[in-house]
């Protein structure tokens, strides 16, 4: 599998010159294993990834969501590949009680928040409730799982060729918890990102911004590298950056988390940034 | 029995509620097992959580003595945890309990049953708490 960020920022687009190393674009993570193509999130990242599919004419495309806030679905507007008839689009998406995903993403893709109605999209849609428990996408094993956030919200593990990826870019299970001490079963998102190869990981905040924050589903840098810790994860991708954090800002909690760390020769854990590649 | 398995985040939550909580409160998981129960329950059980750990719905209802409130015997499944666990609704009683330190108390208990998505039970909660004058 092959791993590329195009938008790791957290709650806003923040373009601008303070940001350009980091970016600005919303969360949007590209799987690529042979000619199937994932993408978690879509997140305004989600939009110069749609130029590159659209250019290589990929048609069918697997799209999970984690939730659906809108710095998560934003972008899905300005997917090119939705503009073409011949796009197979499957939309996998947390379960509600109350409406459907395709209702639910229509309330955003529709008047008046957006001026066209998600049922006038040319591609075909097919959206799915990510079931709680793993199935095969092309050969990639997907695991989804509820985890601590507003709203219904999970994260994904995928599997392939021995290898394990952890998503889980919006996420606070330090919520009235204590990380360090808690029996690992009763952790949110533990089962999921559990002996993973690579975590992307919400770390939104400072540790002294954090108790400002609290119960508003994100984690501070601490308690992104304590729970990489506790799933015994070979590295750790601090994912979701505030929108108000500058490059000079994140170079810091970059460092801070590597302090943190501490770590016995493994790998330090690294700021998500737009671009980024690793392969599993 | 081995109950460590990932607990469903509703459990999670409704723990973390339960830890907060003044008044007594205790968790179980879709099959009975108790998984949690707080401080405040501790003194109307008789046993720390820390001491009685994890355990099965047979061996947890055994080992809190419960009759109901005229002191006859009472079976799980009259009970309002039992109800809410095996019927799937809430359920409000009272009933007479003997702790683990042997004391024994007469205590209004609410239950409920969680679930996750619209058909998925993940488990029960009982609210419980010392009737006046018992």
């Amino acid at each position: 599998m092959r791993i590329r960020i195009w938008g790791c920022r957290g709650s806003l687009a923040a373009p601008g010159r303070e940001t350009v190393r980091y970016g600005g674009n919303t969360s949007c993570v590209e799987i690529r294993k042979g000619e199937t193509v994932l993408v978690l999130d879509a997140g305004t990242g989600i939009r110069p990834l749609g130029h590159e599919l659209e250019d290589n004419g990929t048609r069918v495309i697997h799209l999970l969501l984690t939730h659906l806030h809108l710095d998560h679905v934003e972008g899905l507007g300005f997917f090119r590949p939705v503009w073409h008839p011949e796009t197979e689009l499957h939309v996998w998406g947390p379960p509600s009680p109350v409406r459907r995903l395709e209702e639910r993403i229509a309330r955003y893709l529709s008047p008046p928040l957006f001026p066209v109605h998600l049922s006038d999209i040319p591609a075909r849609l097919v959206f799915h409730d990510a079931p709680e428990g793993e199935w095969e996408i092309d050969g990639i094993r997907v695991r989804s799982g509820p985890v601590s956030h507003p709203g219904p919200t999970i994260g994904y593990r995928l599997s392939a060729n021995g290898g394990t990826f952890a998503y889980i870019p919006d996420h606070e299970p330090v919520l009235g918890a204590d990380l360090a001490d808690l029996p690992v079963d009763w952790i949110s998102g533990h089962d999921l990102a559990d002996g993973a190869n690579i975590l992307f990981h919400d770390g939104q905040y400072t540790e002294e911004e954090y108790p400002l924050k609290i119960g508003w589903g994100h984690s501070s840098v601490a308690h992104a590298v304590t729970f990489a810790r506790r799933a015994e994860v070979d590295r750790l991708i601090v994912f979701h950056h505030d929108p108000l954090h500058t490059d000079e800002q994140l170079d810091g909690l970059g460092r801070r988390a590597a302090e943190l760390w501490n770590g016995n020769g493994s790998e330090p854990p690294a700021l998500a940034y737009e671009g980024m590649e690793l392969e599993l | 029995m081995d109950l460590r398995r990932h607990k469903n985040l509703v459990l999670i939550l409704a723990r973390e509620f339960a830890s907060k909580l003044a008044t007594p409160m205790f968790v179980t998981d879709a099959d009975g097992n108790l998984v949690f129960f707080n401080e405040p329950a501790e003194v109307i059980l008789g046993r720390s959580f820390t001491e009685a750990g994890e355990m099965p719905a047979a061996e947890w209802a055994s080992l809190f003595q419960v009759e109901d409130v005229g002191g006859g015997p009472i079976d799980l499944g009259q009970m309002p945890a039992g109800i809410a666990f095996t019927q799937r609704e809430p359920a409000h009683g009272s009933i007479v309990i003997r702790g683990l330190n042997g004391v024994r108390r007469t205590i209004s208990v609410t239950a409920f049953p969680l679930f996750a998505h619209t058909a998925e039970f993940v488990g029960v909660v009982a609210i419980f708490w010392e009737e006046k004058g018992s």
